[in-house]
């Protein structure tokens, strides 16, 4: 395959981006999207010239490092999966790519196509944990029986891989999905009710003073999230934050 | 051997004695007397006579090892009689004094520190003496971490908990993308919720079977002894593990056990527990007892007065590089599969931060003991940049085979025939062939060694010819019949019988076969899967006492970064399970015994002349690298590296090999210090400049890699060598270990130069499991 790539360019986060024309040849349909970016540095650097900065770590979907907004859309045209999962079979030969980083005022761009996520790890430290210290004594592990569908719909909601797709894609920069399925999480299970109020008053304010935007409801995150977090998950969001300001001082 | 030998029971001069006159023969060993701790020699006759010309007195080095020469007419009895008595001397009463008497001669250098006493109370009792750092000193004491997995996520976290001060690193954006978070599988636990028979020593002596006996007793002892207290304190950290319908948690098996106790959480145990971690650590930086260093990169460890007390750390994003001091440092930055270039590991992963302290003084424990995993995604072309693994528990259903045919598997890549034209008895099930009682749940090494063997023989299937099948025809057509009996079908048609099969399939392994579609481009329910091995953990790492600490005083080595728990193979789900012991149970409490001492040292400074000076040698490091002005990128070195290692120091390994990949690993190494080219802005994020470091130290590891295998004549799990098979007997053609010789931990020593490294040996010591050959026909 033969690709024209249009890719997002920008030194540092001080200065200005723009867009810049590669063309990429023998890519195999094989390949996965970020080993055709592999090919094109790996040219990039034998002509001596700056290679592209992109995030990626794990290469199997699941750490959320990868973060590429191709052709409009939060890792590329295939459903459910992450920009490292994509593969070049998605594409036609001689087409051009789109390839920019996440968009959002708070999600500042370090360099190229990698973005500063930890917003994200601040609104987590906010208050996205149970409070129980490391110890030997902790109950045992089957004292407290969890229903099972309330134990697999906590899960679903931990699958989050943190990524900011559900940002990157929201016409309000909207980090709702993220926060709810943390919220959701912990709201299912017995463990995390006891501080269920707190956490949802002051990851909400967090996620306020970070800068993003609110929910409309139009659902693309739940679109766009390659691990599909539910949008029920930012209705549970907002039952817990509202019950949560009505009932405490 | 030289503790136990054969002699003669001299009766007179030995002079007096003509050739043609009958002698008895003795055995004859060594032991260390307790009381007087001296060695004391002991003769046994043992009743054989021989001619004294027929006695061979130098028997040890004549290749056949006979005492008794072939001249005499019965040389086989009596030589077999021989070897018979000396074996139920070891056996019955040597064993003991024998593995004590090697442990006498472990040497000097390496004190494992090991607690007296029974096995099931020396952590109790190791516990119980260890000395206390009172709360209000540990605000004033600082301990650096490096990494955020499993081991180092949960280890800042308690000891920020505990009231210390912690600095922690990672080179990835956000500690919660540490690469635990791939695990897959699940995480043991010796909880015997399913009344299966689980115990603390049943999950000891597993862990000590499937790693081949190369594994420190004490520290797997403890490792079982805590593993439930891992569950517990993840459940309450809101950990969403698996559960039944009753609300209890579930457990699922896993290969080479006999018994249910993994506890999972779908396909994703590792990213929950890492969550857990992360969420736990959160909470500390919330208050402010982490301070967490994202996008960081450990360069160096600084010693002041031969004690670790502190790093020098590059920001990934400004490049600016800087120094950061503590008490003790803690390094949790993983495994070093990435030698490999195509591992399973994430592309970031890497061994710079054990291979700085190893440089340092920090011995590298067992190097060669690397894991390859057989159910990988094969690679499809030289494009491919990492494998991705799934999940073992495929083998659980899954049939895997070739061609019998060489004929039909040159059609299958020239795409002329399929998989599923084939017809039953055309194919061959070579893991069933060959190991009739375990068949396809061999372990993990064992599976990989014989795809291994039928692809060498030309019967591999992919366009590159490097896979086999993994076919799941035969369980949806078991799955297809029970369902189609449970729901009331009594004559149900080919076709209900597999679509009822094919949803059973899908609820069990639905995101593996989801998954090896989008990158396969290929359903696996209509055709069988292809796999081949991949690199996926390695268990040699930095040699550690029991306290977790390296030969450096307060320098810590936890997680897939240290050696001790898996001996020479990993058993499925003890990978989560050693993470968290580590981090969460073992290091808090040991680090103590050292920080103790600390506690009058007061805030260490780092405007000092050993600061400076490892500022200065990193900043030198990257000029130089960034001066080398060359022509090709660093992967290029890296591919390189992992072609080098793989042909010679992979699956299957041989001294001729093992000699070659030396010298072509130190060819490589001075090509890469001309060659190498990388953008010289190296005060901005450069990702090259990062990844050039990394392959740096793969390069230098490589060589130890290789010299580590090759000092090894024997095969022991993951480590197989050509030259130690069983020549005949029912395990013709397997990998034979050899405890007389290698039961030992090889620590390496650093000099100057990888090559010139020097040799420790910690000699393993089994009181409470008898060595045993693993077999699995």
């Amino acid at each position: 395959m033969k690709l024209n790539l249009k890719i997002w360019r920008q030194k540092n986060r001080d200065s200005k981006g723009k867009i810049a024309t590669y063309t990429v040849k023998n890519i195999s349909k094989d390949s996965s999207f970020l080993e055709m970016l592999d090919i094109l540095n790996n040219d990039l650097l034998e002509k001596g010239e700056e290679p592209v900065a992109f995030d990626h770590d794990c290469r199997e979907g699941i750490c959320g490092m990868c973060s590429l907004y191709i052709n409009g859309k939060a890792h590329g045209p295939d459903s459910r999966v992450t920009t490292c999962q994509l593969h070049m079979r998605k594409f036609n030969d001689g087409e051009t790519i789109y390839i920019e980083p996440w968009r959002a005022k708070a999600l500042p761009i370090i360099k190229d196509l990698v973005v500063d996520r930890t917003a994200f790890d601040r609104i987590q430290q906010a208050g996205g944990y149970i409070s129980v210290n490391t110890s030997g004594n902790t109950q045992d592990a089957n004292l407290t029986p969890i229903p099972k569908n309330d134990a697999d719909k906590s899960f679903d909601a931990a699958t989050c891989i943190g990524c900011a797709a559900c940002v990157a894609t929201c016409k309000n920069s909207s980090a709702m999905l993220f926060v709810s399925a943390k919220v959701s999480q912990y709201a299912m299970l017995p463990q995390g009710r006891v501080e269920a109020k707190e956490r949802v008053i002051n990851m909400v304010k967090q996620m306020d003073k970070e800068g993003f935007g609110n929910c409309s409801n139009t659902g693309a995150c739940e679109i766009e999230c390659p691990k599909g977090i539910s949008l029920e998950n930012i209705a549970k969001l907002n039952r817990e934050y509202l019950s949560a300001t009505l009932s405490t001082k | 051997m030289k503790k136990i030998t054969f002699a003669i029971n001299y009766r007179k001069a030995k002079a007096k004695y003509n050739q043609d006159e009958l002698v008895e023969i003795c055995v004859r060993y060594y032991f260390l007397d307790k009381n007087t701790s001296k060695y004391k020699v002991k003769n046994m006759s043992t009743g054989v006579k021989c001619m004294l010309k027929d006695w061979d007195k130098d028997w040890h080095k004549n290749p056949e090892r006979l005492p008794i020469l072939k001249t005499d007419i019965d040389y086989i009895e009596k030589n077999k009689k021989l070897f018979e008595l000396r074996k139920r001397i070891l056996v019955d009463n040597f064993q003991k004094i024998d593995t004590e008497d090697k442990l006498f001669k472990s040497s000097k250098k390496l004190n494992a520190k090991i607690p007296n006493g029974e096995i099931n109370l020396k952590w109790t009792n190791h516990k119980n003496n260890i000395n206390l750092v009172n709360p209000a000193n540990k605000r004033n004491i600082d301990i650096i971490v490096v990494g955020t997995g499993l081991a180092g996520g949960s280890a800042s976290a308690s000891l920020a908990e505990l009231g210390y001060n912690v600095k922690s690193f990672c080179y990835q954006d956000s500690p919660r993308r540490a690469h635990s978070i791939a695990a897959q599988g699940g995480i043991n636990a010796a909880k015997n919720y399913q009344n299966d028979g689980d115990s603390v020593h049943r999950l000891f002596y597993d862990t000590v079977k499937g790693g081949d006996y190369r594994s420190r007793e004490a520290n797997v002892y403890r490792l079982a002894e805590v593993s439930g207290n891992i569950i517990d304190q993840c459940v309450a950290q809101g950990v969403p593990f698996a559960r039944e319908y009753g609300g209890l948690l579930d457990n699922r098996s896993f290969g080479g056990v006999l018994v249910s106790r993994t506890f999972y959480a779908k396909g994703q145990t590792g990213q929950q527990l890492l969550l857990g971690a992360y969420s736990a650590m959160n909470r500390q930086i919330a208050k402010g007892k982490i301070q967490m260093y994202n996008r960081h990169e450990m360069l160096e460890l600084v010693l002041v007065e031969g004690k670790a007390r502190g790093i020098i750390a590059r920001n990934l994003e400004t490049g600016e590089i800087k120094k950061y001091s503590a008490h003790a440092v803690v390094i949790a930055s993983g495994g070093y599969g990435n030698v490999f270039y195509l591992s399973t590991n994430a592309m970031g992963s890497n061994v710079t931060a054990s291979w700085k302290i190893h440089k340092k003084g920090a011995y590298f424990a067992n190097p060669c003991f690397t894991q390859i995993h057989p159910t990988c995604i094969p690679r499809s072309g030289d494009h491919q940049s990492k494998l991705t693994l799934m999940s073992e528990s495929l083998r659980n259903d899954g049939r895997i085979w070739v061609p019998k045919k060489i004929e039909d598997v040159k059609k299958i890549r020239n795409g002329d025939l399929k998989p599923i034209d084939i017809k039953e008895e055309e194919r061959d099930y070579y893991l069933e062939r060959r190991y009739p009682a375990f068949g396809n749940l061999v372990p993990r090494d064992v599976a990989s060694r014989a795809a291994k063997e039928r692809i060498d023989a030309g019967f591999g299937v992919n366009k590159t010819g490097e896979a086999v099948y993994l076919d799941y025809s035969s369980a949806i057509k078991r799955y297809g019949k029970e369902k189609a009996l449970l729901i009331g079908i009594k004559k149900p048609s080919e076709k209900e019988i597999i679509s009822l099969g094919e949803e059973i399939v899908e609820a069990k392994y639905g995101n593996l076969f989801q998954m090896y579609e989008k990158i396969v481009d290929e359903n696996p329910y209509k055709t069988p899967m292809m796999i081949y091995p991949a690199v996926h953990y390695t268990m040699g790492g930095v040699w550690v006492d029991y306290n977790l600490m390296t030969s450096i005083p307060g320098c810590y080595c936890i997680g897939e970064a240290n050696f001790s728990d898996h001996g020479a193979n990993r058993l499925g789900a003890s990978a989560l399970m050693q993470g968290l012991a580590d981090g969460y149970f073992v290091l808090p409490y040991t680090i103590g015994d050292y920080l103790a001492d600390e506690i009058r040292t007061g805030p260490i400074s780092t405007d000092t002349k050993e600061f400076d000076e490892a500022k200065k040698s990193v900043e030198e490091k990257i000029k130089k690298l960034a001066n080398i002005k060359g022509s090709k990128p660093a992967d290029y070195f890296h591919i390189k590296l992992g072609k080098i290692m793989w042909e010679y120091v992979g699956m299957s390994r041989n001294e001729k090999g093992l000699k070659t990949a030396i010298k072509e690993i130190k060819k490589l190494r001075s090509l890469f210090w001309k060659e190498l080219f990388i953008p010289e802005d190296i005060y901005s994020m450069n990702k090259e400049l990062e990844k050039a470091g990394r392959v740096l130290d793969f390069l230098e590891l490589g060589e130890l890699f290789a010299l580590d295998a090759l000092n090894r004549n024997e095969s022991c799990g993951g480590h197989y060598r050509e030259e130690s098979v069983e020549k005949d007997g029912p395990q013709k053609g397997e990998a034979k270990r050899d405890d007389e010789n290698y039961s030992y931990v090889s620590a390496w020593e650093y000099m100057d130069d990888p090559s010139k490294s020097v040799l420790h040996k910690e000699h393993l010591k089994f009181d409470n499991i008898e060595l045993k050959q693993r077999s699995y026909k």
